[in-house]
């Protein structure tokens, strides 16, 4: 492999982090030989983005149209063609987000690219293998593209590490010019932030967080009690929250909160990586789960293995014990 | 307004014990309950609130074995009126890719204004199907949607983003949304409903049927495949607290105290 390409991602004037997590990953690949290409589509105004990126790039590419600031997938897709057509590399990496999951197929179906989504790893010694997950991280598959003249992996958030990324002086190549077409088919209205709810579960030093083991709403005061008794909140995995046994603000993880307690226990949450994103920053993590392979015991310190409906009263009655 | 949606049958594996079978390819699913996917099934019912509003039917399909007619007749059950399961040997290994191909062959033939898939499924976990199957009917799409409103012939969605954000889009039917979790309450099945349409036929179309060679199917239609299924590395794990109950729950105690967690 000799050149790897990296669309670059930001939103409301920020680069994400998946970003330089892809630019690392292309450097490490290409182990110091080769050529890493950031693709950057954007604002003229977000011009100031680019000193982010060029440092870790071998080259960037810019396009650069004001009716670029924020996605539109039809009107980005016009752009790409253009990129597409004129940069010359092996592998386009694209990040498994809320970005790269409504743009990276509709790309690879267009251009028939060999494709996979939600890669954890990339092999590239002789043919390219990319490891990704199944059935919520419990089994991993290696999976092969088809070779082709261009090959596309969506990357998933936090699989690589963003920092210590190679600097290279690189140059950067704008494009500029209107794209032409109609692309009012979908278009972009507005962004809508988060809901404030009446707990702020960032700002808590001590978290009890229930998943879908919880079974039901009329469970969720077993972990309340608990939280009482330590004195910290109670959050929850999204199945929870989708089913409004608590409210949204109190969900962890990818589309949620993250959180970074002194302590997060994890009652009958199964870790799904969307999960683990929000949390796995705590400092001491224990997880109560009747299944001995669920992946969260790979991310907690401690952990029980039993029905949580029996641990939670007998945790909650000695801490109450200790208070006197 | 005429919708479709497409559903898959996957297995329940959160509390189950997964054995890899001996092509390493796939796992061993004796023993394990197949439902429909946990997508899909907010899928189908924003269908269902959709086609209550404004009027119209909704068409489900699934490719897959004969198996896969207990999810569409369950979403008939929850009020979708027509059901298609598309099947052949000739389907086995597809990626996303090969499958979009499969349904884009299959909804090319069925009216609709709008097509519904999940985000993404619960076993592989692509998260590509919906989106590729947009590209090649070349229509509109939008991915991740937890929620939708339609004026005319125009749909204003909200799409999920990262960390709690929302974005607001506009849409021109005909388009294809996949659906998140959580955009509504998918209403309850109850056995009555399933016997109701016990008898309702269901048709089932080959690779023939759609027009489709076998080339451009399965995994000679595919553009990845699995080489060899594996566990996952375990790490340093969790240390195990054993012990009876009562001294799992001194155990934990201790460690609380000693990391801050009684506050
Ligand atoms: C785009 C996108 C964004 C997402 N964002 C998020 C996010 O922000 N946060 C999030 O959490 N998820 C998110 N998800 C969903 C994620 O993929 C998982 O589906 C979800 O995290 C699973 O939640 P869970 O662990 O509670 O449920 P499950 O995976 O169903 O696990 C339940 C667990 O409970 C255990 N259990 C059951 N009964 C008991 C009992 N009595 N005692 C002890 N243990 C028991 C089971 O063994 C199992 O491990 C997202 C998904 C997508 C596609």
């Amino acid at each position: 492999m000799e050149k790897i390409a990296v669309l670059v991602e930001h939103r409301q004037n920020e680069v994400r982090d998946i970003t330089f997590e892809m630019l690392g990953k292309a450097h490490q690949l290409l182990e110091g030989g080769g050529e890493v290409i950031a693709l950057f589509l954007g604002d003229v105004s977000q011009k100031g983005l680019l000193d982010q990126i060029t440092p870790h790039a071998h080259r960037t590419v810019a396009y650069l149209d004001s009716n670029l600031k924020d996605f539109e997938p039809l009107r980005y897709q016009a752009a790409f063609t253009n990129i597409f057509e004129n940069v010359d590399c092996q592998l386009i990496l694209m990040g498994q987000t809320a970005f790269g999951m409504d743009f990276a197929p509709a790309i690879a179906a267009k251009w028939k690219i060999p494709f996979t989504t939600d890669v954890v790893d990339i092999e590239a010694s002789e043919e390219l293998h990319a490891i990704r997950q199944m059935y919520s991280g419990k089994v991993n598959a290696k999976v092969s593209l088809k070779p082709g003249e261009k090959m596309l992996c969506t990357v998933r958030a936090g699989a690589f590490p963003a920092e210590d990324i190679p600097t290279v002086s690189g140059e950067l190549q704008e494009i500029t010019g209107a794209i032409e077409g109609d692309f009012s088919a979908r278009t972009f209205v507005e962004y809508l932030e988060a809901a404030v709810g009446d707990v702020d579960i960032t700002q808590a030093d001590i978290i009890v967080s229930v998943g879908r083991g919880i079974k039901d709403a009329d469970n969720i005061p077993i972990a309340q009690e608990l939280a009482d008794a330590l004195g910290g909140v109670v959050a929850c995995s999204r199945p929870v929250a989708d089913k409004k046994w608590l409210p949204k603000e109190r969900q962890v993880g990818t589309s949620g909160k993250t959180v970074k307690p002194k302590v997060y226990i994890a009652l009958g949450i199964s870790g799904a990586f969307q999960h683990q994103a929000g949390m796995k920053g705590a400092n001491t993590i224990i997880a109560v789960n009747k299944d001995p392979k669920a992946p969260i015991f790979s991310i907690a310190h401690y952990g029980i293995v039993d029905d949580l409906f029996k641990v939670v009263p007998a945790l909650t009655e000695k801490v109450k014990e200790l208070r006197g | 307004m005429d919708i479709i949606v497409c559903i898959k049958r996957v297995p329940e594996t959160a509390e189950a014990d997964l054995v890899i079978d001996g092509s390493k390819k796939a796992i061993d699913t004796d023993g394990l309950v197949f439902s429909i996917n946990e997508w899909d099934n907010y899928a189908v019912e924003a269908a269902i609130q959709l086609k209550e509003a404004e009027g119209g039917t909704i068409t489900v399909i699934s490719v897959g074995p004969e198996e896969n007619n207990e999810v569409l007749r369950r979403a008939l059950a929850m009020g979708a009126d027509e059901a298609l399961r598309l099947t052949d040997p000739a389907f086995e290994g597809s990626d996303a890719y090969a499958m979009a191909k499969i349904l884009a062959a299959a909804i090319k033939d069925i009216p609709h204004d709008l097509i519904l898939t999940g985000v993404q499924a619960d076993d592989d976990g692509f998260g590509a199907v919906g989106v590729a199957l947009a590209q090649m009917l070349e229509l509109p799409y939008a991915a991740l949607v937890t929620d939708i409103k339609k004026e005319g012939d125009t749909l204003t969605v909200h799409r999920e983003l990262e960390g709690g954000l929302e974005e607001v889009d506009t849409l021109k039917l005909p388009a294809l949304l996949t659906i998140q979790t959580g955009i509504n309450e998918p209403r309850y099945v109850s056995i009555m409903g399933i016997r109701r349409v016990a008898k309702k036929e269901i048709g089932a179309k080959g690779v023939a049927d759609l027009g489709l060679s076998e080339e451009e199917v399965g995994l000679k239609g595919s553009l990845s495949q699995i080489e060899e299924l594996f566990f996952p590395p375990v790490g340093e794990g969790a240390e195990i607290i054993e012990g009876t109950m009562d001294e799992k729950a001194e155990a934990l105690v201790k460690i609380l105290k000693e990391r801050g967690g009684i506050g």
